[in-house]
């Protein structure tokens, strides 16, 4: 097979669009490690959760745009009641409570799902503006990725704003440096974990809303996608953002690559990624040492 | 005066000691007319395919319903015992000896993955009982797995695949991708259009492997994009063929390339939307639209339709209809309920349940059947049900199958 320049560049597009979802999810995860230090298995649930709730607003509407802004909002709702009434109770217990609690209710959740849409999950389409491939001059691309990609950039700018600009961003950066001068000055540490809970389960099913078009929406659809957020987060540095955005792109982008020359190992490339990063970098990119201890 | 008390007594022993011995055998009278001829049917009832399963099983049912409203034979009638196999060898092993031994079924009808029908099949040609599979695989009639307890309703992969490229490669140009799913089935599939190809000059560009079950398949596209094919095979099943026919299709990969699939099932095609698969072709062992064309077919749908409100039977589900009406028919066939003599019976059956006329082939008993090539609709669709074009129906023909020598057979009579 002849591998051209513009295969070459077009197989790194491909990388990074499947790499922008990759980072969204990563960053929903790690923005609720880093804070809370709670180990979130229910994340690739949310994102199947989002997923469906997309479809049934979009059935309900007829609007991509409409159920893109709610779906996050109803999936970040249930990612408050889980903070309040499930999680909260563990604080203090060691990390390994929430994980085994959040493990759980991932399967109450698919469970959920296949009672509520049934087994066989939903058809899902591509919103009408968005269909078709362009030509990017390398060769045809699909338009709904560009968006994924642009949808990505915008997520992670909104976050990076509120995290760094606003004042609860800095509350919120406060309170995951040290929460207990946080509660000394009079700040209500409890709600700021509880909004944090939220806005990384509604980024979760925001993820699940934008990854809806290109891929059968089933129950089971995010066991395999919580694997891989998994090791987003590990080679990005649990807990760390940037870590999590450059190392989503990074697993994309050596999957893709992977794809194009030795198919049957792309699968394997990411985790071989993750055990060189564990191996030369334990904490990853941009993790702080010794947070899991 | 006192004899008479004791005269009475005596009567009351003597009929109470006859009717002791005769309740036996009037026991046994009432067993031979009524005790029923118990098929067991084993599907996954969980797990991936439970859609498919679960219209095996209403169709099985309707089998069993019309067998025994005709009167069943000499006034035995049919039972089905459904068992969930769970989707797992082991499991369908276990529940298809208790069938066996517990429940004393006379014949086995039933699962729905290549890996079950084999050890089902391991279990019922060790007890020497008649097994009748409904779902694909290759290997079950190969002399290794075969008895002649083994029988196989449904299609193989050889014949489907072959069937989809003997239509599709004269029409759509000779050179091929495949994308194919890293296991047996996929294999086997390659395999069949590889074969077909062979005589009409196909050339195979490249053929992808892609790990079971993956979620996206966009990195394998920009390489198939540059091979420029004419025609994209994807050799894979259920949410890995939805999920790849999507994504091909958001890559403008219809744009001068033809995209086929070996099996284009009924229930695939309604999880996964008229938009992924439009225009994609396919073979299939039956599809409910052909009634205008075969007459046993539109009796069959009607039957259903009548039976559960209205819908239609799925591929698979007709697949559960034809492996039990074919059974009771050997029943009937050779008057008998053991599974030497009912084999012997079916091995003759020459029989038109639903979709044309059919025979299992003597060295292997592989029915011998049609196949189906459908092209899924995206516009002007009637109803729910209307998601294929019938394109072409291929005939039944032996010559169309692997020869008895190459599966490993020497008596090919």
């Amino acid at each position: 097979m002849e591998i051209t320049p513009s295969l070459l560049a077009l197989q790194l597009v491909t990388g990074i669009a499947l790499g922008a979802v990759y980072a969204l999810l990563a960053i929903g995860l790690s923005l609720i490690f880093g804070m809370l230090t709670v180990v979130n298995f229910a994340h690739g649930a949310f994102f199947m959760v989002g997923a469906f709730i997309g479809l049934y607003f979009m059935g309900l509407t007829g609007n991509f745009w409409f159920s893109l802004v709610l779906t996050p909002l109803v999936v970040g709702a249930l990612g408050l009641v889980t903070e309040r009434f499930l999680v909260r109770p563990l604080y203090g217990r060691g990390i390994d409570y929430p994980l085994l609690l959040t493990f759980g209710l991932s399967w109450v959740l698919i469970e959920a799902m296949r009672v509520m849409f049934g087994i066989e999950g939903l058809p899902s389409s591509t919103p009408p503006e968005l269909r078709g491939a362009v030509d990017l001059g390398i060769g045809f691309f699909p338009k709904y990725r560009l968006f994924l990609i642009f949808a990505t950039a915008v997520v992670v700018l909104a976050l990076w704003l509120f995290l760094e600009k606003t004042r609860y961003g800095l509350i919120v950066r406060a309170g995951s440096r040290d929460g207990e001068i946080c509660k000394v000055l009079g700040i209500d540490i409890a709600r700021v974990w509880l909004v944090v809970f939220g806005i990384g389960t509604a980024i979760a099913g925001l993820s699940g809303v934008l990854a809806a078009p290109t891929r059968a929406v089933n129950p089971e659809m995010g066991i395999h996608v919580l694997a891989e957020s998994f090791v987003v987060t590990v080679v990005g540095g649990m807990g760390s953002l940037p870590g999590a955005v450059l190392a989503g792109l990074l697993v994309g982008i050596v999957f893709s690559l992977t794809s194009l020359f030795a198919p049957d190992l792309a699968e394997l490339s990411i985790f071989v990624l993750m055990a060189v990063v564990l191996l030369l970098r334990p904490q990853g990119f941009f993790g702080k040492q010794g947070l899991m201890s | 005066m006192s004899h008479t008390p004791a005269n009475l007594r005596r009567r009351r022993i003597v009929m109470a000691g006859t009717a002791v011995a005769a309740a036996p055998a009037l026991f046994n009278i009432a067993r031979a007319q009524g005790a029923a001829i118990k098929i067991g049917f084993p599907v996954p009832l969980t797990g991936a395919f439970s859609a498919e399963a679960q219209d095996q099983v209403r169709a099985a049912e309707l089998a069993v319903k019309e067998w025994n409203a005709a009167g069943g034979h000499k006034g035995q009638m049919a039972e089905l015992l459904v068992r969930d196999d769970k989707l797992n060898p082991g499991e369908a092993a276990t529940r298809t000896l208790e069938l066996i031994e517990k429940d004393k079924v006379n014949f086995v009808v039933g699962s729905l993955s290549a890996a079950t029908q084999l050890s089902i099949n391991a279990v019922t040609k060790e007890r020497k009982v008649l097994f009748n599979s409904i779902s694909q695989s290759d290997t079950i009639n190969e002399a290794k797995d075969w008895s002649l307890y083994t029988f196989h309703e449904a299609l193989n992969p050889h014949l489907t695949a072959g069937a989809v490229g003997r239509y599709a490669f004269p029409k759509f140009g000779k050179k091929v991708v495949y994308l194919t799913a890293d296991y047996a089935y996929g294999h086997e599939m390659v395999r069949g259009f590889q074969r077909a190809g062979a005589g009409l000059g196909v050339q195979t560009l490249a053929d992808i492997r892609h790990p079971l079950g993956a979620a996206d398949y966009s990195a394998f596209l920009p390489r198939i994009q540059a091979l420029k094919p004419d025609i994209l095979v994807l050799c894979n099943f259920g949410r890995d063929l939805v999920n790849s026919a999507k994504q091909a299709t958001d890559f403008g990969l219809k744009q001068g390339t033809k995209i086929i699939a070996p099996v284009l099932l009924y229930t695939s095609r309604q999880a996964g939307g008229a938009d992924a698969f439009e225009g994609i072709l396919g073979g299939t062992s039956y599809y409910w639209g052909m009634e205008d064309k075969i007459p046993s077919a539109k009796k069959f749908n009607d039957a259903f339709r009548k039976a559960y409100n209205g819908s239609v039977p799925s591929d698979y589900g007709a697949l559960g209809y034809a492996g039990i009406r074919s059974v009771l028919q050997a029943v009937k066939d050779a008057d008998a309920t053991d599974s030497t003599r009912v084999s012997i019976a079916l091995r003759q059956l020459k029989y038109d349940w639903y979709k044309g006329p059919q025979f299992y082939r003597k060295c292997d008993h592989q029915s011998v059947q049609s196949v189906v090539i459908v092209e899924s609709k995206s516009k002007n669709m009637k109803d729910k049900n209307d998601v294929f074009n019938v394109l072409a129906i291929e005939a039944a023909d032996e010559k169309n199958l692997r020869t008895c020598e190459e599966m490993g057979h020497k008596v090919t009579t």
